[in-house]
């Protein structure tokens, strides 16, 4: 039974009687503000281990109150924006979020989010081998193996993937991946990575053109799923 | 006669006015030792009244004032002077001037009534259209809206006398409606997207064989369908074109080509490059369209003829509209041996970088 508590700055009532009544049969408990204004305070008051944070509030912008948030507050927030919306997105990935939910979206989806941000968060950062379903990844040897076999991996193939594994189940944006594994004059060189990307899910994925493993994130970026 | 206008540059028009008054003083001259000279104006005045149903006021006016001139340098005794002995002369001069004048406004005139109809009768197409949509869409949020009112009435109220298979499809039709309600509403953003005009592809490179793979596997959440297969170049570059967009015109097409087709139909998507000339076809091997319908499937909000309920006829609009905003264009043909094809095509810049050997 987790009973992390997460607070919910959302200003629509329907959206988060929905929010509380998801995380309270998952064995979350919950806050919840309708303004910018009650968000900050709760937070504050009652520091929880997540926050869901709606972009679009009435009395100020969700960029806003989520920069204020993380001049103090280090736990994740997700973001729940609107259809449409890559750039809000993107802006507060980059802006120190950890994830997002675009509305309308499912519960599990919620639920798989919130599960990994948490985890992430308590992550023990010296586990040597990870297993990743079909193949698995030793960060002290360095090395990739599937089915017992090594597979070979150019140096940045490693390097992206590894980035990723250690971010399971977070987002991570295209500028992010380029900045870290190429450099920064590389963040708009975004065609080295759908390159490398479709080289490693050759690789990696059982089926390079149906990835289970990395996952496109439609204009925003890639997720690493641990199956 | 007013879009004509439009399409001539101004500069130009001057220089037809000019060639035009040149050429009808040419024709005068062989003619005025056999004729009255007076008989020229009526020539000139001629080219004044095409000059006006063809160009701009402005132009008209130059006309008017030059072929004045070119008539009293010409043709008025002593030719090849601006002098003019006579008094009736100089009378009928100033009264060439002022019909042809007069003849430039008054046509004007005319054609500023023209297009103030034509904005009126476009106001009153607006308006038709407008009523169109609230029908159609009255229809395809109220249908959704309507079953999900009724099953949560039914769970609210009833809910002891609800059977478990009952009160799970109950449930299931809340699903589909808002999943229909989103669709319908996602459609209605992409063309309000389009019709403000102030679309601009945002382009990025793209991978356009994982592009298709991942709408094909939504399309299949979606509906449910299995009958969609792809071809997709090995050898395809990367291209630079909006994704979000590109995406949402495969979608509008295998979704359609899904819903209007029979259980077992075979849906196949393929994508091919020509320099730098991305090329998409979706086919199927339903019934096609109605050959006569076809120039209107791309019309905002229209339906076929005989189609089912259900549809706002704005998918394919959208798919036209997104393909052509980026400079792409988008045709359907029935297949002859039977079925409907669309064929996608894009200029685009294109990478084969993802062709070269690891680095």
């Amino acid at each position: 039974m987790n009973s992390a508590i997460i607070l919910i700055i959302d200003d629509e009532v329907q959206m988060r009687k929905l929010l509380q009544i998801t995380l309270e049969s998952n064995g979350y408990r919950f806050l919840s503000a309708a303004t910018a204004k009650e968000g900050l305070v709760a937070a504050a008051t009652h520091p929880p281990d997540a926050i869901l944070l709606d972009l679009g509030l009435p009395d100020e912008s969700g960029h806003d109150v989520l920069i204020k948030l993380r001049e103090w507050y280090s736990n994740p927030v997700i973001i729940l924006s609107v259809q449409n919306s890559e750039e809000d997105i993107i802006k507060a990935l980059d802006a120190g979020a950890n994830d997002y939910l675009v509305k309308p979206f499912r519960t599990g989806e919620l639920l798989a989010r919130l599960r990994s941000v948490i985890k992430v968060k308590s992550n023990d950062e010296s586990i040597p081998v990870i297993n990743c379903g079909n193949f698995e990844i030793d960060f002290a040897a360095r090395l990739v193996k599937k089915h017992n076999e090594i597979i070979k991996l150019t140096a940045t193939e490693y390097a992206l993937l590894s980035l990723l594994i250690k971010n399971e189940g977070r987002v991570l944006t295209h500028q992010y991946l380029l900045k870290e594994i190429w450099g920064p004059g590389y963040i708009n060189q975004s065609q080295y990575l759908r390159v490398f990307i479709a080289q490693l899910r050759k690789k990696i994925e059982h089926d390079a053109n149906r990835p289970v493993h990395i996952i496109t994130e439609s204009g925003v970026g890639y997720r690493f799923v641990i199956v | 006669m007013a879009i004509l206008a439009k399409q001539i540059t101004s500069i130009k028009q001057y220089v037809y006015c000019v060639l035009m008054v040149c050429f009808t003083v040419a024709v005068s001259t062989i003619f005025v030792n056999n004729i009255d000279y007076h008989i020229t104006a009526f020539f000139l005045l001629l080219v004044v009244s095409v000059a006006a149903v063809l160009f701009d006021i402005l132009p008209v006016l130059f006309t008017a004032l030059i072929s004045a001139l070119a008539w009293n340098f010409f043709f008025i005794p002593p030719r090849f002077t601006f002098h003019i002995d006579k008094a009736e002369d100089l009378i009928f001069f100033l009264m060439y001037f002022v019909i042809a004048l007069i003849n430039a406004i008054l046509t004007n005139k005319i054609r500023q009534a023209e297009k103030e109809f034509l904005i009126k009768e476009e106001k009153g197409n607006t308006i038709k259209l407008y009523n169109t949509l609230l029908n159609s869409l009255s229809h395809e949020l109220r249908t959704p809206i309507a079953a999900i009112i009724g099953a949560t009435d039914n769970l609210q109220n009833y809910n002891s006398r609800l059977t478990e298979l009952n009160r799970y499809e109950l449930v299931e039709e809340i699903s589909k409606a808002s999943f229909r309600l989103n669709q319908q509403v996602e459609n209605l953003l992409n063309m309000s997207r389009l019709e403000s005009g102030i679309l601009k592809p945002k382009k990025d490179w793209c991978d356009i064989t994982e592009l298709i793979y991942d709408t094909v596997k939504n399309v299949e959440e979606n509906t449910g369908s299995k009958n969609i297969s792809i071809q997709a170049d090995p050898f395809l570059p990367l291209f630079k074109i909006d994704k979000t967009m590109l995406e949402q015109v495969i979608y509008n097409l295998l979704y359609n080509a899904v819903v209007h087709t029979h259980m077992d139909a075979r849906i196949e998507i393929s994508a091919l490059c020509h320099a730098d000339m991305l090329e998409i076809i979706v086919e199927d091997n339903g019934q096609g369209f109605p050959p006569d319908e076809i120039k209107y499937v791309f019309d905002k909000f229209y339906r076929l003829k005989n189609s089912r309920a259900g549809g706002t006829g704005l998918g394919l609009s959208i798919v036209k509209g997104f393909v052509e905003a980026q400079k792409g264009h988008v045709t359907l043909r029935n297949k002859t041996d039977g079925g409907a094809s669309f064929n996608i095509n894009i200029l685009a810049e294109t990478s084969y970088l993802n062709h070269l050997k690891n680095e």
